[in-house]
């Protein structure tokens, strides 16, 4: 790891002004940031450390009903916060889901956004990588690219946004709270992370400084918790991350969708948001027919950039399947084995 | 520049004139404080073998820089039995065959003393597996290790209902 001068700032106007100097980093909880500067991935000149700026660690609740969680916050404090759980059920899950019981002890949510590509051959500091290094080139794309995009990606890169959280996150109009150089700001999270195009190395909309301090859902979301899941497929059923994943919500009244929110995980370089799939169930009955139809709109622009043709079936099915489970009822606890297929509770289909 | 750091580790207090802002908890306790006893399996936050709990939390201590975490309350392995009487997790352990070559050990018991503190997992062997998928095996002794957690959850029950009549 290359030495690295560290600051620990007491207000965020200090931590601002620290981080916004070239080559700094913000340091929260490290669970990423730490494992890429073990590897010679990431070299910030100077860390930042975050984790005892006061007032960024608290669950609050709005008068309005919609709730700021703190980038602080832990995954599995919030995860674990029953009102939570209760309101955002998708999310608790997906949060469960994600890598494991020490890892969520540690991470944060506000770090959870800003986490890197799993693409191994970011990771791996010895190949060509145009995040790493703009015009060097991706070993991806003639390399071991099974479990690359399949959405939104570019000749330049073709890897994915691992988050699980961020999934239903962004079906549920979730927004970040940034406070920066010229003040706070909001922006939807859909708008806070960008696809690669021919400038992979820009991942985000953050400028230098810039400082995610709270993630925000709104009260209308929810009106989803009744019908509302995250489902994972991984190549081991916990511990892994999404070959592909989707977060269904939907508003059922009188046996008809009066609204739905679709998005899926592990296809693109952002939590992918399906609209058209979206509009294409609303007034509908929450039907398998309908539903496999809203699987084809989401995955209609797919196409592979490798080995993982595979991928856009699987993401279909997975749409299909997280549509049934939202349908058939949020389940009273989140399940066993968070997010799997293979959990056995209600809505799942052994076909 | 030193950073002056002071960490309370199995009840002591440790005050530590820290050199390098780059050292991780896993390699203080292994490098600086002789306690090996905590494991150095990846470095990298995916074997769990340098688990210890942090504020009655489990993390991985490989993945923790010291400097962050001044004030700290640690615990680790050499830390839980009293005395010659081994802790409830470590005893479990030995008597349904948890280990077999050990390496991982330090860290499976760390990780189900925080799971049962957590407690989410309760009688359910499925939701145990899923609470120590963070700890790999390669000796493969999983079933045993459930077997272990899942006897202590029910021990504790059972006190507790007689505590309680």
């Amino acid at each position: 790891m290359m030495n690295f001068d560290y600051v620990k700032p007491a207000t965020v106007t200090d931590a601002i002004a620290a981080a916004a100097e070239p080559g700094s980093a913000y340091l929260a909880s490290g669970t990423n940031l730490l494992d890429l500067m073990k590897g010679g991935v990431s070299r910030p000149s100077r860390l930042v450390d975050v984790t005892r700026l006061p007032g960024l660690d608290r669950i609050e609740w709005q008068p309005d009903g919609s709730v700021r969680i703190g980038a602080l916050v832990r995954n599995a404090d919030l995860a674990h916060d029953s009102e939570f759980a209760r309101a955002f059920p998708a999310v608790a899950e997906a949060l469960l889901s994600g890598a494991s019981a020490q890892l969520r002890n540690a991470a944060t949510i506000g770090g959870n956004l800003l986490q890197r590509t799993r693409c191994a051959y970011f990771y791996d500091a010895a190949s060509a990588c145009n995040k790493r290094w703009p015009g060097a080139g991706c070993a991806a794309r003639d390399g071991e690219n099974r479990m690359h995009a399949v959405l939104g990606w570019s000749e330049a890169c073709i890897a994915t946004h691992p988050s699980d959280f961020c999934v239903p996150l962004v079906a549920l109009n979730a927004a970040v709270e940034i406070e920066g150089r010229n003040g706070r700001r909001e922006i939807a999270l859909d708008a806070l992370h960008q696809l690669p195009g021919a400038t992979p190395e820009r991942e985000t909309k953050l400028e230098p400084g810039d400082l995610i301090v709270a993630v925000l859902l709104p009260a209308q979301s929810r009106t989803f918790a009744a019908h509302a899941r995250y489902i994972k497929l991984r190549e081991r059923t916990s511990y892994a991350f999404a070959i592909v994943a989707a977060a269904a919500a939907l508003r059922i009244e009188n046996g008809s969708i009066l609204e739905a929110r679709l998005a899926l995980g592990g296809v693109a370089a952002k939590p992918w948001r399906a609209g058209a799939a979206e509009q294409i169930l609303t007034g509908c009955k929450p039907e398998p027919g309908i539903f496999g139809r809203a699987a084809e709109a989401a995955l209609s622009d797919a196409r592979p950039s490798g080995d993982n043709v595979f991928k856009i079936e699987l993401a279909k099915r997975i749409v299909v399947r997280a549509l049934t489970s939202a349908a058939a009822g949020t389940p009273e606890r989140v399940p066993a084995l968070p997010g799997s297929p293979f959990s056995s509770v209600s809505g799942v289909l052994h076909d | 520049m030193n950073f002056p750091i002071s960490l309370t580790i199995n009840g002591v207090r440790r005050d530590i004139d820290l050199d390098d802002p780059r050292v991780t908890l896993l390699d203080l306790l292994r490098e600086r404080l002789d306690l090996t006893g905590t494991k150095k399996g990846c470095d990298r936050g995916q074997c769990g073998a340098c688990t210890v709990l942090v504020d009655g939390r489990r993390i991985n201590s490989c993945l923790a820089l010291v400097v962050s975490h001044d004030g700290a309350d640690i615990l680790t392995i050499e830390g839980v039995a009293r005395g010659n009487e081994l802790h409830p997790v470590q005893a479990a352990f030995v008597a349904h065959d948890g280990l077999q070559c050990g390496f991982c050990t330090p860290g499976q018991i760390m990780s189900a003393i925080g799971l049962i503190q957590e407690g989410q997992a309760g009688h359910d062997s499925e939701r145990v597996r899923e609470g120590m998928s963070g700890n790999l095996c390669r000796c493969g002794a999983y079933a045993g290790i459930t077997e272990a957690v899942l006897d202590v959850q029910q021990s504790l029950a059972t006190s507790n209902q007689r505590r309680s009549a």
